[in-house]
């Protein structure tokens, strides 16, 4: 009857093939990077040639200056940077055109800097959340993407850096 | 007396045979969920930490300033010097309009030099930067 013709030695070894694919998978593991970015966004003002001075009315205005060993000036007192925060909320509830001028020193370390935009970026969080539990009556993590829009527009960030001048005497 | 070696006749050893396909669908996977390392980092820098950071969703926008313990700039692969930071900023605003630009700045910087690649990116109109921090615990 029909009987297929046995012929030996017809099929190619796959064995390597496994360690051909592991050599691959192991070069992407050296060569790629798994660790997700993380950080604290910031949308920089435009550049402008002799920006012309714009009269701010000066209850609108927060200043926070920042010296060279880490101390913290809100409006000519001094304040512990862990407490920025709530100082921050009530007094941006209490007049919501607030605008921070953050000014620091060439000398100030770059972690003090980083600390008080973070305590900055809390007292917002805060009063974002807020306004989305009012509004919404949800956590900010749940609200969709317009209502986020609509929760930044409510509350903007206005924080407004100023260049770090020279260290005095 | 003549030794005679038992065979049994059942098949001893695993398939093996799908064992390439199964590392090939993990070589898939990596390659899908990461990004090539690009450049060698020259400076030595430790970022400081923060509590109320972002993840940046999509990589390929983003671009890094490095800014090590000496007060080095890296961009790509090169240590520049300030002045010319808006050049290459421009350069990559132009390739790529959404361009975020990652800071990585050592903790122990001072403001200025900070202060001075910010103007240089104001200049160069690549105003999205992410100042890169690690979570707080």
């Amino acid at each position: 009857m029909f009987r297929k013709k046995k012929r030996p030695g017809a099929e190619i070894s796959s064995s390597g093939l496994a360690d051909i694919a592991f050599l691959m998978l192991l070069f992407f593991l050296v060569t790629t990077t798994i660790d997700v970015d993380t950080g604290i966004d910031l949308v920089l003002p435009p550049w402008v040639e002799n920006a012309e001075q714009v009269a701010i009315k000066s209850e609108n205005i927060a200043n926070l200056l920042v010296n060279e060993v880490g101390d913290v000036l809100l409006d000519e007192k001094i304040i512990g940077v862990p407490q920025i925060k709530d100082e921050m909320v009530s007094r941006i509830k209490a007049n919501p055109k607030l605008i921070i001028s953050y000014k620091t020193v060439r000398d100030t370390p770059y972690k003090i800097y980083i600390d008080v935009m973070d305590q900055l970026k809390m007292a917002y969080d805060d009063l974002r959340s807020e306004y989305a539990r009012e509004k919404f009556g949800i956590p900010l993590d749940k609200a969709s993407e317009e209502q986020v829009q609509e929760i930044r527009r409510a509350i903007p960030q206005r924080i407004s850096l100023a260049e770090p001048t020279q260290a005095e005497g | 007396m003549k030794f005679q070696k038992k065979i049994s006749t059942t098949k001893q050893d695993i398939p093996t045979s799908s064992l390439p396909d199964i590392i090939f669908m993990l070589l898939i996977f990596f390659m899908v969920s990461t990004v090539l390392r690009e450049v060698d980092v020259q400076v030595q820098y430790t970022l400081p930490e923060a509590v109320m950071v972002e993840k940046i969703d999509n990589k390929r926008l983003l671009s890094y300033i490095w800014i090590g313990q000496d007060e080095r700039i890296q961009i790509d692969d090169s240590i520049i010097p300030v002045g010319a930071i808006s050049n290459i900023a421009y350069q990559k605003r132009m390739n790529n309009p959404n361009v975020i630009m990652s800071l990585r700045i050592d903790k122990g910087s001072r403001m200025g030099i900070v202060s001075d690649v910010q103007q240089e990116l104001r200049r160069a109109d690549a105003l999205r930067i992410n100042y890169s921090a690690l979570v707080k615990l």
